[in-house]
């Protein structure tokens, strides 16, 4: 069942301004991990801006839990939380106040305040930093206070702006780990990101976003599949002649020769690892290392956006 | 709209057990929970965070003009002793006006533009505007604070000290409340309608002239003989705030009551149509 609806979107900012988003429509399934891809400018952040509440479309429905964000934005605001891309913490308040007032905004007690702020600090690494002012946090500490902010008050949905943007890699992976943790819980998450990897390794579905359209939207493997050309299984063997005129029932075969007789080959084409190892033992060489080849999503992403700076 | 048991039912299992469930509340009591809470938070960090800076940033400057005008002009003979008694009903409506005033305008373009704080609020379960009207709300409190620490100060600081024996008090509220509130919505008009790096040019433009135009160191009837200053004073809101205190606090002579109260309210609705008009602006692109 969809939690997310975007049904032709449209955004244009003041009367002649250019067209943000010219019509995009996807829906985001309950408890998925949705990811919204595309060179800067490209309309993703406008598209989140329409859905929590802070960006009025030109024309289109967006909806969140079946509630039209235009119609009733207060309910929508009580089911969604959204992590933006640059620090927007409170910087007269402390950590732990940050999470209190805002767990205050949403009707919690001030006890349930207090005690799921303490929890949430501590699940996200900053037990005995509650009480400095928040001036005095890293960039990476801040992204993991605001994240703890937004589930103080229990989302339904998640909204990550470019989570990982500028984060050390412990921060990263401890953001990726959080980010499983929360989809095995149930919450439905839309992030946005520029780093495929990411996409690849968090989201069950994708949608790429360029000039304000939507290009594609599949699972991370269905858009790698867009590339057919770039999988196949890559070889290094030691054999005394070129192995290509072995290898070249299975598909197009590259080879290079290598050191020490070693040679180095790559089968393009729906070839199964096994199916190289056995044309290696027929002609009697010996296997070095294989590895399968696959089109990245940053290939597939560069060859539906173009390699033009934005 | 779900009702709670849906609501239950979608949040259960979740976090760590500890964690109490989010309230299920309808939207219209989410809006007024969320508002209270606005105002909670400020409180706090006026009175438990920023307490001196608050004071001073209120209170330093109607300290100086009461002791030069209301002191020291007297007593080198530069004006009569009894200034004084024209002198604290404007600056009660001075200090009223442009604390309220700086104290909307000021947060605004600091949350908008620099430390974008404001966006946490602005996703809480209210109305955008509501979080605009609560800015107002609480930069009014702040200011009549600050003004009725003004009459302790007064006592102090004036030869002939502070004479309550014919204030109407029921008035001199109303004025508090009223005076402030048109102060908070003036702020929100020049903090939405500006360009953020270009604030402290509209401060010196604006507010010397709000200052010196307003009633506040002459009382109205006064400039009998200066017609053309006395008509441009009217379009000042604060010569209707100036005056309203000097109605309540002194004898003398002053506007009628009737323009007071409509000059004051006027000012107040348009400023804040327009003030929230410009926050919408600003909230929601």
């Amino acid at each position: 069942m969809a939690i997310i609806e975007v049904d032709e979107l449209r955004k244009r900012y003041g009367p002649s301004g250019p067209e943000a988003v010219s019509g995009v429509s996807f829906t985001v399934r309950r408890g998925e991990v949705f990811g919204l891809l595309g060179p800067n400018g490209a309309g993703k952040t406008t598209t989140i801006g329409a859905l929590t509440t802070r960006v009025r479309p030109t024309s289109g429905r967006v909806a969140v839990d079946g509630i039209d964000v235009q119609r009733d934005p207060v309910a929508v605001k009580q089911r969604i939380a959204v992590v933006p891309q640059r620090p927007n913490l409170d910087r007269v308040l402390s950590a732990l106040e940050n999470l209190t007032f805002h767990a205050a905004y949403f009707g919690y007690s001030r006890g349930d305040r207090k005690r799921r702020a303490l929890a949430l600090l501590d699940e996200f690494g900053l037990a005995g930093r509650e009480g400095d002012r928040v001036d005095n946090y890293s960039g990476g500490m801040a992204q993991r206070l605001m994240i703890a902010r937004a589930l103080m008050h229990r989302p339904h949905v998640l909204f990550l702006d470019e989570p990982t943007t500028g984060l050390d890699p412990q921060s990263r992976l401890f953001l990726w780990d959080q980010i499983e943790r929360l989809r095995r819980e149930g919450t439905t998450i839309l992030l946005t990101t520029h780093d495929m990897a990411e996409a690849d390794r968090l989201c069950d579905r994708i949608a790429i976003v360029d000039h304000g359209k939507r290009i594609a939207l599949d699972t991370p493997a269905g858009l790698r599949d867009l590339l057919p050309g770039a999988r196949g299984v890559e070889l290094t063997v030691v054999h005394p002649s070129d192995p290509a005129p072995a290898l070249a029932a299975l598909g197009d075969v590259e080879t290079s020769a290598q050191e020490a007789g070693r040679w180095h080959a790559r089968l393009y084409g729906e070839v199964t690892p096994a199916q190289a190892l056995a044309a290696v033992d027929r002609m009697g060489a010996e296997i070095v290392d294989l590895r399968r080849i696959e089109g990245t999503l940053e290939d597939v992403f560069v060859q539906l956006t173009g390699r033009d700076l934005r | 709209m779900s009702t709670a048991s849906e609501r239950a039912a979608a949040t259960a299992g979740r976090g760590s057990p500890v964690a109490p469930e989010a309230p299920a509340l309808s939207p219209r009591a989410a809006t007024v929970r969320a508002f209270l809470a606005l105002l909670e938070r400020d409180a706090w960090v006026t009175f438990r965070r920023d307490l001196a800076a608050f004071l001073a940033q209120s209170l330093m400057q109607p300290l100086f003009f009461l002791f030069t005008f209301g002191r020291v002009l007297p007593e080198i003979g530069a004006a009569q002793g009894a200034y004084g008694k024209q002198l604290l009903p404007g600056i009660l409506a001075l200090t009223l006006v442009i604390t309220a005033l700086q104290n909307t305008s000021l947060p605004l373009v600091i949350e908008f533009s620099f430390t974008k704080e404001i966006e946490d609020r602005l996703l809480a379960p209210l109305p955008a505007a509501l979080v605009g009207l609560e800015k107002i709300v609480f930069a009014s409190l702040r200011a009549t604070v600050a003004a009725l620490l003004i009459l302790p100060m007064a006592a102090v600081v004036l030869p002939g000290g502070v004479d309550l024996g014919s204030v109407s008090w029921l008035g001199f509220l109303a004025l508090l409340v009223m005076g402030s509130l048109a102060g908070a919505s003036l702020g929100m008009v020049l903090g939405t309608a500006v360009p953020p790096n270009r604030i402290n040019v509209v401060f010196a433009v604006f507010l010397t002239p709000l200052i010196f135009t307003g009633a506040t160191f002459y009382p109205w009837q006064a400039l009998d003989g200066l017609r053309w200053f006395q008509v441009i004073t009217l379009i000042n809101p604060m010569t209707y705030v100036s005056e309203g205190m000097r109605s309540a606090l002194t004898d003398g002579p002053t506007l009628a009551t009737g323009w007071i109260a409509l000059g004051i309210v006027a000012a107040t609705v348009a400023f804040a149509a327009l003030g929230l008009k410009g926050f919408l602006r600003r909230a929601v692109d």
